[in-house]
């Protein structure tokens, strides 16, 4: 029963704040209450999972796969926790920085939303309900973007819409025609059918959900929505997308391919590794040639996907393990750089790296907190993502391709380049302008500095992070057990 | 039946991407229309045994019977087009506030804040 809790707490928060529409403030502490619950029960599910494998829930006692099944294996209990704690971070942020305009606007409840459909789709085992929790998670995702209707957020969110709205058509084309093939949507029994049919149009219909979940997670050539929209909205919002959405899109190319698409693994792994290496190479060049703060961060997105696309691509449980460890560091570093860009905003009324400087001497603990995740996501040891790209990299030359881990490599020392150039030119050149003489809110350092606490935490204990990553890879790359927690288990 | 609804499939699927292609933010919601019902007929003719007058739902006991309609793609379809709808609902709302705000319904007038 405890896997319906991170589908049922956001529901009800959302349900309370509507509700409570025009008590803003009872509105916040709802808010703010619901996403620590819904931190504790994905906590109390990952240690369960973790403690005695996996979790399946049968929805309304339909046996599968007939029902609807809820399943969680390590790698979703993993998810749960991170989407949970980046819930937590940025409705805490949004305390202090939401206008009173976008609140009573349903800020709250629209958030809440969002993070139902993100729990659900980390949840769910059947790949119709996936889709149904994708829709939630992007209406939800429409408003937070459009909410307050500045003219950069307007055109932001015509291309999100329009690009994910087509991504959600692959996927529906793509779902119909495994239907047509298979005659079930129950992942574990789609998996079981497929390897049994081992038919070339399993191949095909990979390629649709390859491009559906391409376009979601944003790799190449299907990211352009990403850099054009994510920096348009409040920084709460840009955050929480930045932390967790293309992280969605990640989280379903792995369990698809891991336990549907595996009959032609030269074909569908081979391609996915080709795409790995172009999004991370295009993503980070972008990087470089881009000059404000939240649209470099946008690019290393795309690059940073391409990392953990790369670890499904190698598809050996070392490499799927560096992909969970990195979306792990990524998840947390990024929605953090994202919160800290609100901060420098706020400083310097502008997201315009020439138009800033000087926060190294103004804000000298809010330069250190920068530093943080900013090194980790550029790999340097010993913070988390120097564990992310070693993992990945000993996997890959352990499988002899050697090309793509130079291109990892030269794409890390490149997202490096593009990290002083945000540290010289915000942090330490002389300001232009003297910056605000302000002091920044506590709600929004304390977010900061608790991820970033986090992001030293995952770099001190990497240890056993890895060998949980490595346990949720050896699940995935065996799927036995999944499909028969969920095919035979009874509960 | 089924050759009529394979074609008209793709008939909507090709004029959904070429509309989708155009620079227009009205033919554009035209072209998210006609790709969610293209996907929407495809489920319905792929998952569904297209033939009338069998039973959806057979009496316990007499097993999969062999003339038993398939009940669940249209139950798929029925949830697909309900969430097309609604994205659709917000997606035009959505697109009239984009044109008040921008002032224009050509997509190369959008490209300010990527600059």
């Amino acid at each position: 029963m405890i896997l319906i809790w991170p589908i049922l707490v956001p529901l009800l928060t959302a349900a309370a704040c509507l509700v409570l529409w025009r008590r803003l403030r009872l509105q916040r502490a709802v808010s703010t209450a619901g996403s620590a619950v819904l931190l504790a029960a994905s906590v109390r599910i990952f240690l369960e999972v973790e403690a005695s494998e996996i979790v399946a829930l049968q929805v309304g006692d339909w046996p599968a796969p007939y029902g609807i099944t809820l399943v969680a294996d390590l790698f979703s209990a993993i998810m749960l926790v991170l989407g949970a704690l980046i819930g937590v971070a940025t409705v805490v942020y949004a305390l202090a920085t939401i206008d009173p305009g976008r609140e009573a606007g349903g800020f709250h409840p629209v958030l809440h939303f969002l993070l139902m459909g993100v729990s659900g789709a980390f949840v769910t085992g059947d790949i119709f309900n996936l889709f149904v929790w994708f829709e939630v998670m992007l209406t939800a995702s429409f408003v937070l973007l459009a909410l307050g209707g500045e003219r950069g957020q307007m055109e932001g969110a015509v291309k999100y819409v329009t690009l994910n709205l087509m991504s959600s058509g692959f996927f529906l084309t793509g779902i119909g025609a495994l239907y047509g093939m298979t005659g079930t949507l129950n992942m574990a029994d789609l998996a079981v059918r497929t390897a049994a049919a081992d038919s070339p149009a399993t191949t095909v219909v990979a390629m649709l959900f390859l491009v559906a979940f391409g376009i979601k997670a944003a790799v190449f050539p299907l990211f352009f929505w990403l850099p054009a929209s994510y920096h348009t909205p409040p920084f709460a919002v840009s955050a929480l997308f930045a932390g967790l959405l293309t992280k969605v899109g990640v989280y379903a190319m792995i369990r698809t391919f891991t336990l549907i698409f595996v009959t032609d693994i030269e074909h569908t792994h081979g391609t996915i590794l080709v795409i790995a290496g172009a999004t991370m190479l295009v993503g980070v060049l972008g990087a470089v040639a881009a000059n404000e703060f939240r649209r470099i961060l946008s690019f290393h997105i795309v690059s940073q996907i391409g990392f953990m696309v790369m670890g499904l691509g190698l598809y050996t449980p070392l490499a799927l393990a560096g992909s969970i460890f990195y979306l792990i560091h990524h998840i947390v570093v990024k929605a953090n750089l994202f919160l800290i860009s609100g901060i420098t905003y706020r400083i310097h009324g502008t997201g315009d790296l020439k138009a800033m400087g000087g926060i190294s001497r103004s804000h000298p603990a809010l330069a250190l907190l920068f530093l943080i995740p900013a090194m980790s996501l550029a790999g340097l040891p010993p913070l988390s993502g120097f564990f992310g790209k070693l993992t990945l990299a000993a996997a890959g030359l352990e499988a002899g391709r050697y090309s793509i881990v130079a291109i990892s490599l030269a794409a890390g020392l490149l997202t490096l380049v593009s990290m002083t150039k945000i540290w010289a030119e915000a942090f330490w050149k002389e300001s232009p302008a003297p910056p605000s003489a302000e002091r920044t809110p506590r709600l929004m350092l304390w977010p900061v500095a608790a991820l970033a606490a986090c992001t030293l935490v995952i770099g001190l204990l990497a240890e056993p992070l890895v060998a949980i990553s490595l346990r949720a890879a050896d699940g995935l790359m065996d799927p036995r057990r999944y499909i028969e927690a969920v095919l035979g288990g009874e509960r | 039946m089924q050759i009529v609804l394979t074609v008209v499939i793709g008939v909507l699927y090709g004029a959904g991407f070429y509309m989708m292609l155009r620079r227009n933010l009205v033919k554009l919601i035209v072209g998210i229309v006609l790709l969610s019902n293209g996907a929407n007929l495809l489920i319905f003719t792929v998952g569904g045994r297209l033939r009338r007058g069998d039973p959806p739902i057979v009496p316990v006991g007499n097993g999969m019977a062999a003339d038993m309609a398939n009940p669940l793609p249209q139950a798929l379809v029925l949830t697909a087009i309900v969430i097309g709808f609604g994205v659709l609902a917000f997606a035009l709302v959505l697109f009239h506030r984009v044109y008040r705000v921008v002032g224009a319904e050509d997509l190369d007038a959008m490209s300010g804040s990527e600059r």
